[in-house]
């Protein structure tokens, strides 16, 4: 099990919206596919996936915020 | 780094372009900035309100005005021919892996490139692009994937103003305005390229290793 995790973005920047998921939970995503799409103010921001696997659990559904740090899904290795 | 002119290029083969060069650079290739302009199109941002484009369907149509929804933050954008814009191909691990200063480092570019022009501008705490007093001159609106930057800035040189009443810009109804407007004259919009590729070029390469590797060695410029 590995989590996807809000990275940090950047100095000031205490969280951001999850505008856009990429897959659903029960997926397989490949290393380096966009996993979910988050907006800060005017950047949009792609996080990967840094293992291939399942996606057993997406914890933030979009349009809600989350903060840096928090776990936004689990995939399983 | 490369300065790559795309000319008059519609907005879906630039991002097209983008997206392969993203992908180039993610595996190492060298960096590069696209500079160009759009025939009229309005672009949706994730955010993005509908309500915010305030022209009816049919008008846009009749107009041959195309709207396409993106993935950038942002909200409603509209480009025309007249607005130069740039899309810098980043890899923001090298210059300061942090997106609100990267967003900062570009509209600071733009207030220098404003000033050559005459032209006294500022940011606008709290909202991004580049603001003379309540009008704003340049919008910003960024992606980035693996720390790779795509999409960029629009700075208005010579655009058609009255086109922004289709819209309601980034649904902050504020009043648009560009360097013509200000200057009372049509301005040699190559010049103008030329200008802010430069610009762009030494605040973010410069101080990479020595000045004369960015701009001799490494400065592809082909304008």
């Amino acid at each position: 099990m590995s989590q996807v995790i809000l990275p940090e973005l950047g100095e000031g920047i205490e969280k951001a919206l999850v505008a856009f998921w990429h897959c659903k939970v029960g997926d397989h995503v490949e290393k380096d596919s966009e996993i979910v799409e988050l907006v800060t103010d005017k950047a949009t921001f792609n996080v990967t996936a840094d293992f291939a696997g399942v996606v057993k659990e997406i914890l933030v559904p979009e349009g809600e915020e989350a903060k840096i740090g928090q776990v936004l899904a689990v995939i399983e290795s | 780094m490369e300065i790559i002119d795309l000319g008059l290029i519609d907005y879906q083969s630039a991002y097209e372009l983008q997206k392969n060069a993203v992908g180039e650079v993610i595996a190492g290739k060298p960096e590069r900035i696209f500079l160009c302009e759009h025939p009229t199109v309005l672009t949706l941002g994730r955010l993005a309100d509908e309500n915010y484009i305030l022209a009816p369907w049919e008008e846009l149509t009749r107009r041959g005005i195309a709207v396409v929804a993106i993935d950038r933050g942002g909200e409603v954008t509209l480009h025309s021919p007249g607005q130069l814009v740039v899309y810098p191909i980043l890899d923001l691990k090298k210059h300061g892996k942090d997106i609100k200063l990267y967003m900062h480092r570009l509209e600071e570019a733009a207030i220098v490139f404003l000033r050559e022009y005459g032209i006294a501008s500022s940011r606008n705490p709290g909202k991004t692009g580049v603001w003379l007093g309540p009008r704003k001159i340049a919008s910003i609106g960024v992606g980035v994937k693996k720390w790779v930057s795509f999409h960029g800035i629009g700075i208005n040189i010579n655009t058609d103003l009255e086109l922004f009443s289709l819209i309601n810009p980034c649904g902050l109804g504020v009043t648009m305005t560009s360097v013509k407007e200000i200057r009372g004259e049509n301005i040699d919009f190559q010049k103008a390229k030329r200008d802010f590729a430069a610009i762009l070029t030494r605040h973010f390469f410069a101080k990479q290793g020595t000045e004369s590797d960015s701009f001799d060695n490494n400065f592809g410029y082909n304008i």
